[in-house]
């Protein structure tokens, strides 16, 4: 039976749209998402993400919330996050949160467990940056016992005991699908590889292959281990419009602004012109016409080897046209021309006979 | 005409950190023909098969080994754990300062972020006994990873160093080189502060001249007014101090 060699994923953070010369509200937006998700699910996208963010511009800040009203607006599409910031979540509440999604939605929930690049949420719920390893540390060791081996017994240093715990409503066997996010951080490929978990990618600047010795090192150490090979995808930015100007002009009068403000307050200069036609040319942008992004992702396929690919179609201030159409193209043009483009090379990943099938199983067997 | 010398043995080189960029110099330097050798923050076994994937060749010992065994050792750790540093290792030596205050990772320090002083500095004074450069530390770690090219190729990107002592400066510059390169002295390591986040060379992916002409212009742009202030400022409280 043939199977589905790469899975197609759109990644929202709940970014604050333009529509004409008006900005949306916070509320328009949220509104806003629920029917992005079920326009990527009619046209065939396989998952919808939400991040987790605590600033303006962005509304994905309760996102089981925003799945759970998604779930109920769709029937197909898998529900995932990109990602959820573990450190500063109770790992408890999270089962709780994704067990009664994945319920809800009839065991479609998933999720990308991370750090995030935006870090707003640990001085809000009273956390330390300095405690973020010990954090993450802890809370995915809990996390993935919750998921794999209810009750649970635990003692760590970043919440409460527990003794003997079952947790309502419970999740599937073995938990849902739970990826972990890595933006480049050798320690955090380990990291997936010992829990035996997917590995996703951000890579959102730069030449993606440099990151085809991450996917080595995770091999290496799934090996090492002695855990099955697990699928690697990768999120990356971009639109897609009909033309490669039309895209560019587009996504520039966006990016430009936002990386100039994440600039200033991280201490670094705003991108030039030159710098980011290079991102288009051969870096971490996937904005330009179908085709050019299709032929982007197959290169991925073939560099990093990754088996799901998920694109953040929203970034602050994009017009809410521009955003309807990339997830048009995304689903009914570039979906399609990537699995053709694969197929007509025989060089699709090899494990997907069963990756699709894997990924419900990920995490049942190597407690 | 003088008889041609045999080229001295290259340094070993230490590398403090196994991480993003620490993983990338590695690559560079053993690129170039080094000897290098590799801490992370725990047992050389934790990072063994990161290094024998990322960075082939690289010696994974621990931080104090790396700091007793090279001859010339960078640091490519968070600068918020500066103070694991093995310091009492690295006597004598030159340390050459890849860390940035980067609050996302270190958290929001205000002896991280003081204008007066450029975060060398802070090494500087609390590795008393060795002698510290700056470099390696404005470009970003993909830049590094893309950007090598021989010397002499047109457009090849540069690196700036800043340190106190010529012969410190020079070494620097050599491994800058080695490393794929141009190396530019843009000052003291007092004037370190214009690598530095904030500054507009830090995250520059530029040739030779444009390095030379930011670190140049520093003094005139925002960042380069707020540190003199700054700095004027403290001088004048010195003054009151000393009458």
């Amino acid at each position: 039976m043939p199977t589905t060699p790469i899975e197609f994923g759109l990644n929202s953070f709940g970014d604050v749209p333009t529509d004409g010369s008006r900005t949306l509200s916070d509320a328009e937006t949220v509104r806003l998402v629920v029917e992005e998700a079920k326009k990527a699910e009619a046209v065939g996208l396989d998952v919808f993400s939400l991040g987790e963010h605590y600033r303006e511009g962005y509304v994905d800040s309760a996102t089981p919330v925003l799945l759970a009203g998604i779930a109920t607006a769709t029937e197909r599409i898998r529900l995932g996050t990109a990602v959820t910031v573990l450190s500063t979540n109770d790992p408890v509440r999270l089962y709780n949160e994704f067990s009664t999604l994945d319920a809800l939605s009839n065991g479609r929930a998933q999720l990308v467990l991370g750090r995030a690049s935006q870090t707003q949420s640990f001085p809000l719920f009273g956390y330390n940056l300095e405690d973020y390893e010990t954090l993450f540390e802890e809370k995915l060791d809990l996390f993935m016992k919750l998921q794999r081996e209810m009750p649970v017994t635990w003692e760590g240093t970043v919440r409460a005991p527990l003794v003997e715990q079952t947790l309502h409503p419970t999740m599937r066997p073995g938990g849902i699908p739970t990826w972990i996010g890595v933006g480049g951080s050798p320690n955090s490929v380990i990291r997936a590889a010992r829990y035996g978990l997917p590995l996703m990618l951000a890579i959102i600047g730069g030449e993606p292959h440099r990151f085809a010795g991450h996917v080595d090192l995770y091999h290496r150490a799934l090996d090492q281990f002695g855990l099955p090979r697990q699928p690697v995808g990768q999120h990356a930015l971009g639109l897609i419009a009909d033309t490669d100007e039309e895209a560019a002009e587009t996504w520039w009068h966006s990016w430009q602004p936002l990386i100039t403000m994440m600039g200033r307050e991280r201490g670094f200069y705003p991108p030039t012109r030159e710098r980011y036609e290079l991102e288009l040319a051969t870096g971490a942008l996937f904005v330009g016409s179908p085709e050019t992004v299709a032929q982007k992702i197959v290169r991925m396929t073939k560099e990093l080897q990754i088996s799901r690919f998920d694109l953040k179609y929203d970034i602050g201030g994009l017009p809410v046209d521009a955003r309807a159409r990339t997830i048009e193209l995304f689903g009914t043009k570039v979906a399609p021309r990537v699995r053709e483009l694969l197929a007509a090379e025989g060089d699709e990943p090899q494990h997907d006979e069963h990756a699709s099938h894997d990924l419900y199983r990920i995490g049942s067997t190597h407690a | 005409m003088p008889e041609a010398q045999p080229t001295p043995a290259l340094p070993t080189i230490g590398i403090l950190g196994a991480g993003k960029v620490g993983t990338v110099l590695s690559r560079l330097l053993l690129a170039a023909g080094y000897r290098v050798l590799i801490a992370g923050s725990g047992s050389p076994t934790k990072i063994a098969l990161i290094i024998d994937v990322l960075a082939p060749g690289a010696v994974p010992l621990s931080a104090d080994e790396v700091a007793r065994d090279a001859d010339i050792v960078i640091l490519a750790l968070p600068l918020g754990k500066y103070r694991s540093i093995p310091a009492e290792q690295l006597a004598g030596k030159l340390v050459i300062d890849a860390m940035n205050y980067w609050w996302e990772i270190d958290g929001h320090r205000a002896d991280l972020s003081d204008p007066r002083t450029s975060t060398s500095e802070l090494i500087q004074s609390f590795l008393p006994d060795s002698r510290v450069v700056k470099a390696f530390n404005h470009m970003g770690y993909h830049d590094l990873d893309e950007g090598p090219r021989p010397e002499g190729t047109p457009g090849r990107k540069a690196i700036g160093i800043a340190g106190d002592y010529d012969a410190d400066l020079t070494a620097a510059a050599a491994l800058v080189n080695a490393a794929g390169f141009d190396p530019v002295r843009v000052g003291t390591l007092r004037d370190s502060i214009l690598l530095e986040p904030g500054s507009e060379l830090f995250g520059a992916n530029l040739p030779a001249e444009g390095v030379q002409d930011a670190a140049t212009r520093f003094p005139e742009t925002a960042r380069g007014r707020e540190v003199a202030a700054a700095r004027a400022d403290a001088d004048e409280d010195e003054d009151e101090d000393a009458a």
